[in-house]
């Protein structure tokens, strides 16, 4: 196959970038996306040049790293699919892809198609987990938790953090990342506690993070590589509006 | 401190998008039942006219329940505008660089207008209200005598288009918000996804047709 990327390249955090043309020749339809970028940065690295920055860990769809934002689509035209995942079979020889990092100002670009997204970090410390300690795991029978439960909450569990959600959305919203984790440890026994000081904290660094409002257009949820499910932010939002109510603001 | 809360935090103006919006969804829709009365002749609708100025009579004044409904509408506008206002300021600051390539697949026509659409029905409210309530700018307002405004109104083309596309923005605004509404307010599940659309949608229909009744009406001679 030969192929037509168009990457965002960009030197540092403020310098000013721009889309580069480069033309990939004789890739096999069974490569991943990432390694036809291997293909190009080894080319560009022979020839003197910066390599494209592009972050990358597991390949195998279980960590989220990778982020890259292929033809206006997070991870590309397939559906619950990372980067990582994407093979060339799901394009066409000859065609022009454009690759650009996330698009949202929590989440700067730090180089290329790297960017910061420590801001999901922080607002995972600020209520993502449980306070008590859980030691090794724990007798599966101790804690009986009804199978809709441990459905709902695996499904949300699913989240890998990647924050195609936040690219995708029009608004840079965050609402689907909390409410993946919200939905995770607010319908579990262990989550009980602090179910309400959770989602408070949760959202306030969410929206001090400077991410956008959810106007409930679907687009993270059609680009979530897990298909986490639109569902949880009416979710999230029964969740928090029942804290407020509860008084724990 | 939980109202300061919900003001400050962008679930919370949602909140209260969600719940102003669906007062004026149900004032519009008696509003819509209302206006079918200009098909039972001038001396019906002018009466049904003038009881909206009697209800809760004798316990309060003459008017008096007219004024709290619009002091409550007018509130909820303002909320709801300024809601709209302030979170999309910061939605355009949390994406300040497009895409090269932009796609927004799962966005239908009605969520895309919700913006500029919004927009429109607020200058067409502005005019609606100057043309049939206040009748500023209507030569053939006489208070009393909404019927003889109506049907004079309808006569002129470019109003029956302005009240078209005033209403068929005002359809499109409900398609997106009455379940978007449904789904800040955490009253959405899975399981009655669909029923809410489905109940979105025909609220939309029905409001947009039932308004749409009037102008046709008046053009087809059937009101007249």
């Amino acid at each position: 196959m030969n192929l037509t990327l168009r990457i965002w390249r960009q030197p540092g955090p403020d310098a000013g970038g721009s889309m580069v043309t480069y033309q990939v020749s004789d890739v096999s339809p069974d490569m991943s996306f990432l390694e036809v970028l291997d293909v190009l940065n080894e080319r560009l690295i022979r020839a003197g040049e910066q390599p494209v920055a592009f972050d990358h860990d597991c390949r195998e769809g279980i960590c989220g790293s990778c982020a890259m934002v292929i033809n206006g689509r997070p991870h590309g035209p397939e559906q619950t699919t990372t980067t990582c995942q994407l093979h060339l079979r799901s394009f066409r020889d000859g065609d022009v892809i454009d690759v650009e990092p996330w698009r949202a100002r929590p989440f700067p670009v730090i180089k290329d198609l790297v960017v910061d997204r420590s801001a999901f970090d922080r607002i995972i410390s600020s209520g993502g987990y449980i306070t008590s300690p859980t030691g090794s795991a724990p007798e599966a029978h101790s804690i009986l938790v009804p199978k809709p439960v441990a459905d709902l909450a695996f499904e949300n569990a699913t989240c890998i953090g990647c924050g195609a959600c936040v690219a995708a959305c029009p608004n840079g919203s965050a609402m689907l990342f909390t409410a993946a984790k919200v939905a995770h440890l607010n319908s579990l026994p262990q989550g009980q506690p602090e179910r309400e000081s959770r989602v408070l904290s949760m959202v306030a660094t969410m929206d001090a993070e400077g991410f956008g409002g959810c106007t409930n257009t679907g687009e993270c949820a059609a680009a979530c590589p897990k298909g986490i499910p639109l569902s949880s932010i009416a979710n999230l939002n029964r969740e928090y509006l029942h804290a407020l109510r509860a008084g724990r603001a | 401190m939980a109202v300061r809360a919900l003001w400050d935090s962008t679930i919370g103006k949602k909140t209260v998008m969600a719940v102003t919006g669906l007062m004026m969804v149900a004032f519009l829709f008696l509003h819509m039942l209302g206006n079918l009365k200009i098909f039972f002749g001038a001396t019906d609708f002018n009466a049904y006219a003038a009881w909206l100025r009697t209800i809760g009579e004798p316990f309060l004044h003459f008017t008096w329940y007219l004024w709290i409904q619009r002091v409550v509408l007018a509130v909820a506008l303002v909320l709801h505008i300024v809601s709209a206002w302030q979170l999309s300021r910061r939605d355009r600051r949390a994406r300040p660089v497009k895409y090269a390539h932009g796609l927004r697949p799962q966005a239908s026509f009605a969520t895309h207008t919700m913006r500029w659409g919004g927009v429109i029905i607020a200058v067409f409210l502005i005019w609606h209200l100057l043309d049939l309530t206040v009748g500023a700018v209507n030569p053939n307002f006489v208070p009393g005598k909404p019927y003889q405004a109506v049907v004079a109104d309808f006569q002129v083309w470019w109003i029956n288009i302005v009240y078209i596309i005033g209403v068929v923005m005002v359809g499109l605004h409900i398609n997106h918000g009455f379940w978007s509404a449904a789904q800040t307010l955490g009253v959405n599940r899975p399981v009655r996804d669909v029923a809410i659309r489905a109940t979105g949608t025909t609220v939309a229909l029905l409001i947009t047709l039932g308004f749409l009744t009037v102008p046709i009406g008046v053009m087809t001679g059937l009101v007249h």
